[in-house]
């Protein structure tokens, strides 16, 4: 912005702010009839959908799976999306942070005289398609599929069992084709290749390392996990 | 009949009858003093009138010690903007949603215990036991995300209105702190009830911060306080949650308000202006508050003055 155009925007302000009203009452009133509907639209929100909690926190389960308040489904998604782990890093705090440092510089980097948005195309531009961005991004994490289902082509004659894994929490250590987190556990994409069924099995009953044993899995169940695992390859 | 709104608008800034127009008479009627010597008051008349001055001169006591009316006045009869809509009570309705969060925030905190064993049951015993307590914790955790929207779609009106620009770039700045705080107030405000779902977002927070470059590590240690997800983590959130966010955002609405009041609102993009009016160049960054500006007694002389318009624009397009 030129200091004319800054002389130009001062003046024309002036004069827009003569013809205006005074803040009070008029500007007042209309923040009164807001500031009521505020009020008016949470306590209904409270009434109808009410605070209830959920079960108490226990960290020794392992099969509750994580969702974050709706206003962070957004980033919860481009986690999702993000797989290769050198990129983890990026979505989780390369993104956001670039994007906040990109919202907060703005009149820095934006600093023509034109205000109406119709005549700064790519702002407005930019300024939609990152509302629709983050709308999309908010709705993919909210309708993503529930968490405890394994999203990959399953055989038939193994669908019990990666049911089971995605019910026992299996995915919040393991990651699974494109499902769960990748570690601390290993990989179990290809377990099968890797190690027997055999060390399968013992290794879910006695839980290695830091893994806890799933001794108490009923013996089915255990069957159905080794049978689909030991699939994979 | 007049406008209620006008009503309240004080004498010297309403809008001056034309000579003319209803209840102005064209000439003042001349007024002769001999036919009627004034009577001297009665003493009744006196304590009553002094009974009347009471209130007006404990305010103008107080107003001495504290300067404050040029200001208040300044600022509540400062003029909006020719064209200013619905669209700029957002940001109020944003300052709304807050002070019902922090008043709620206060009676929560009255029956909240910070502890791994205790605060499930302290969140429980305001559900089910304290007057009202399920309703005020509803509005908590409902007001979180009203306020949430309400910042969001300020800033959209402030984005696509190009309010942001000169002079008002520094309170967009403030503006986009006041967001992320926002935002760091829902995440920390998320575990307090310490359910399945608080405690187990929380530690996935608490990773993906641990993620970042360089100071993830840190962060995350410094979420955490300790090696898990526990008692000192949990008065950390709370200590974070109510004490040092909260007044961090108040000192930011304030200096937010104080730039909104000193620099003024904008105009919608659109409100079109009368070039011919443009008589005097008083370009001035304080029209807002100091006196003198922008609030001044209409009278002879003044051009445009200050005078009500009593044509509503709170249309968006040009009006």
């Amino acid at each position: 912005m030129k200091p004319a155009d800054k002389q130009a925007y001062l003046e024309e302000y002036e004069v827009l702010k003569k013809k205006g009203k005074p803040f009070f009452p008029y500007a007042v009133l209309k923040d009164s009839t807001m500031a009521l509907i505020v009020v008016g639209v949470i306590i209904a929100m409270s009434l109808i959908l009410g605070a209830e909690q959920g079960p108490k926190a226990d960290p020794t389960t392992t099969t509750y799976v994580p969702r974050p308040e709706w206003y962070f489904f957004f980033l919860f998604e481009v986690l999702r999306v993000i797989k290769p782990p050198e990129l983890v890093p990026v979505a989780t705090i390369g993104i956001p942070t670039v994007c906040m440092v990109l919202l907060l510089l703005l009149p820095f980097y934006d600093r023509g005289p034109e205000r109406r948005p119709e005549r700064r195309p790519l702002a407005t531009t930019a300024g939609i398609l990152t509302i629709l961005a983050m709308g999309y991004l908010t709705y993919a994490g909210a309708t993503s599929g529930s968490p405890t289902e394994v999203d990959m082509k399953v055989a038939p004659e193994y669908k019990p069992g990666a049911e089971v894994i995605a019910s026992s929490g299996c995915l919040a250590c393991h990651k699974l084709g494109e499902n769960g987190n990748n570690g601390p556990g290993p990989e179990l994409t290809h377990i099968g290749a890797r190690i027997p069924r055999a060390a399968i099995i013992r290794s879910i009953e006695i839980g290695p390392s830091i893994m806890p044993s799933f001794r108490e899995l009923p013996q089915k169940k255990l069957n159905e996990i080794a049978d689909f695992l030991s699939s994979l390859n | 009949m007049p406008k209620f709104s006008d009503l309240l608008v004080p004498a010297p800034l309403r809008k001056t009858p034309k000579p003319g127009e209803a209840g102005v008479p064209n000439q003042p009627a001349p007024q002769d003093l001999k036919t009627d010597p004034p009577r001297r008051p009665t003493d009744h008349e006196r304590l009553g009138q002094q009974a009347l001055e009471a209130p007006t001169e404990g305010l103008a006591w107080v107003d001495q010690r504290l300067a404050a009316s040029g200001f208040l006045t300044g600022m509540l009869y400062r003029k909006v903007p020719k064209g200013t809509n619905w669209f700029y009570t957002l940001g109020s309705a944003a300052l709304f949603a807050f002070i019902v969060q922090a008043v709620t925030g206060v009676f929560l905190a009255m029956f909240y215990t910070p502890s791994t064993t205790q605060a499930y049951t302290s969140i429980a015993h305001i559900n089910n036991d304290v007057f009202l307590g399920q309703l005020v914790h509803g509005m908590h955790k409902w007001g979180a995300s009203v306020m949430v929207i309400l910042v969001f779609l300020h800033m959209g009106r402030t984005f696509f209105f190009g309010a942001y620009k000169y002079p008002r770039e520094l309170n967009w700045v403030i503006g986009v702190v006041i967001l992320i705080l926002t935002m760091t107030m829902a995440f920390t405000g998320y575990l307090l009830p310490f359910d399945q779902r608080s405690y187990w977002a929380s530690i996935v927070g608490i990773n993906i911060n641990g993620t970042g470059p360089i100071v993830g590590p840190y962060l995350s240690d410094f979420l955490r306080a300790g090696p898990e997800l526990g008692a000192t983590t949990l008065s950390r959130f709370y200590a974070i949650h109510m004490l040092l966010v909260p007044g961090a955002l108040i000192a930011l609405i304030g200096a937010h308000l104080y730039l909104v009041v000193k620099l003024g609102t904008t105009a919608p993009p659109w409100t079109k202006v009368d070039k011919p009016r443009v008589a005097e160049p008083t370009a001035n960054l304080d029209a807002g508050v100091s006196s003198g500006n922008g609030y001044r007694p209409g009278g002879a002389g003044t051009i445009a003055g200050v005078q009500l318009e009593t044509t509503d624009n709170d249309g968006m397009g040009p009006a």
